[in-house]
């Protein structure tokens, strides 16, 4: 295969690039929800749950 | 007599705390992104051609353009959420502007690395500071890093939500100028046109790029859910923590009319008064 070390620096930032973001979006979400009382994390409940309030759209 | 049942309670998911963003449906989300770039990879370097002319490299197409496309996506769902956001004066829309900013910087970013990384062979160059279609994209990256980095330095949420706004709607003009400069501009550009409308395209390299399209199309939403509740939770939580501060507030009040109450010939001294 010709141009290894290219196709390897492409590939390899974007895969980690994206890896890493999605690692860190997992982390502030760990630690905001640990802050935030469960009736107030609309989006991760039920709908029936959802009546806490917020912003309207 | 009829007698009636009342209905069935729907279960309620109690949420734990420091559970996180995700939900089952991210989750399996989620293991179709990983499936996905593991397929994609396999179509990329295993069962499609290398290319007459520029040989392996042109590997990269099945990352550099799915990676345009999602920052291109990114930004115009930030102009839409900010139309709104102006036109609905809503929070709710602003959470969305700003995630569909931030994914869309991410795969800009990788847009043009993967671009300096495939023009160099290519090209015979990293970069070239002439060339409309490396200094357009570079300019869209640039308004949006600006974009982000004003958000963090306007404390009021209204207006930073207004006025970064109105900067989303600026810089979104600039997508449609990345996207057609290579053939506005033919002359000025060492980039070449749209491979996808020219037709040059072998059916299997099509296909693993179409396939680019929806793994990154799956990774995007992923990221844009996520990203969204990270801000939804962090609208709450500053709502949470004013809440405290006025219910501890009104606790120290009571606590001290009360004293006033049960002592009422008594008042602190004022310091360094002669009383």
């Amino acid at each position: 295969m010709t141009h290894l070390g290219y196709l390897i620096a492409g590939w390899g930032i974007v895969l980690g690039a994206m890896a890493i973001y999605a690692f860190s979006l997992a982390r502030r979400g760990r630690e905001l929800s640990a802050r935030v009382p469960s009736d107030r994390q609309r989006w991760m409940t039920t709908p029936e749950r959802v009546d806490a309030g917020g912003p309207n759209r | 007599m009829a007698t009636t049942t009342a209905p069935p309670e729907k279960p309620v998911k109690v949420v734990e705390p420091g559970s996180g963003t995700g939900s089952r449906t991210t989750r399996l989300l989620g293991l179709a992104c990983l499936v996905g770039v593991a397929v994609l990879m396999v179509f990329a370097f295993a069962l499609t051609e290398a290319d007459l002319v520029q040989q392996d490299v042109v590997r990269m197409i099945y990352i550099h353009v799915p990676s345009a496309i999602a920052g291109y996506t990114g930004f115009v769902i930030t102009a839409i959420a900010s139309v709104m956001v102006l036109w609905k004066k809503s929070m709710w829309w602003d959470i969305v502007a700003v995630a569909g900013a931030e994914i869309g910087l991410l795969f800009t970013g990788l847009m043009l690395a993967t671009g300096v990384i495939w023009g160099r062979p290519t090209w015979n160059t990293w970069w070239e500071w002439g060339d409309v279609r490396l200094m357009t994209a570079l300019m869209l990256f640039l308004v949006y890093v600006g974009y982000l980095a004003y958000r963090r330095v306007v404390p009021s949420a209204d207006v930073r939500a207004r006025r970064s706004a109105i900067i989303a709607l600026v810089g979104v003009i600039n997508v449609p100028i990345v996207n057609r400069s290579v053939e506005w501009w033919a002359s000025r550009t060492l980039h070449q046109q749209s491979s996808l409308s020219d037709g040059k395209l072998e059916d299997l390299t099509l296909f693993t790029l179409a396939m680019g399209f929806v793994v990154f199309a799956m990774v995007f939403a992923w990221m844009l859910i996520h990203r969204f509740r990270i801000g939804w939770l962090e609208l709450q939580a500053d709502t949470v923590g004013l809440q405290a501060a006025m219910a501890e507030r009104r606790a120290q009040m009571e606590a001290d009319i009360d004293d006033a109450v049960a002592h009422p010939g008594v008042s602190e001294p004022i310091e360094g008064g002669s009383a």
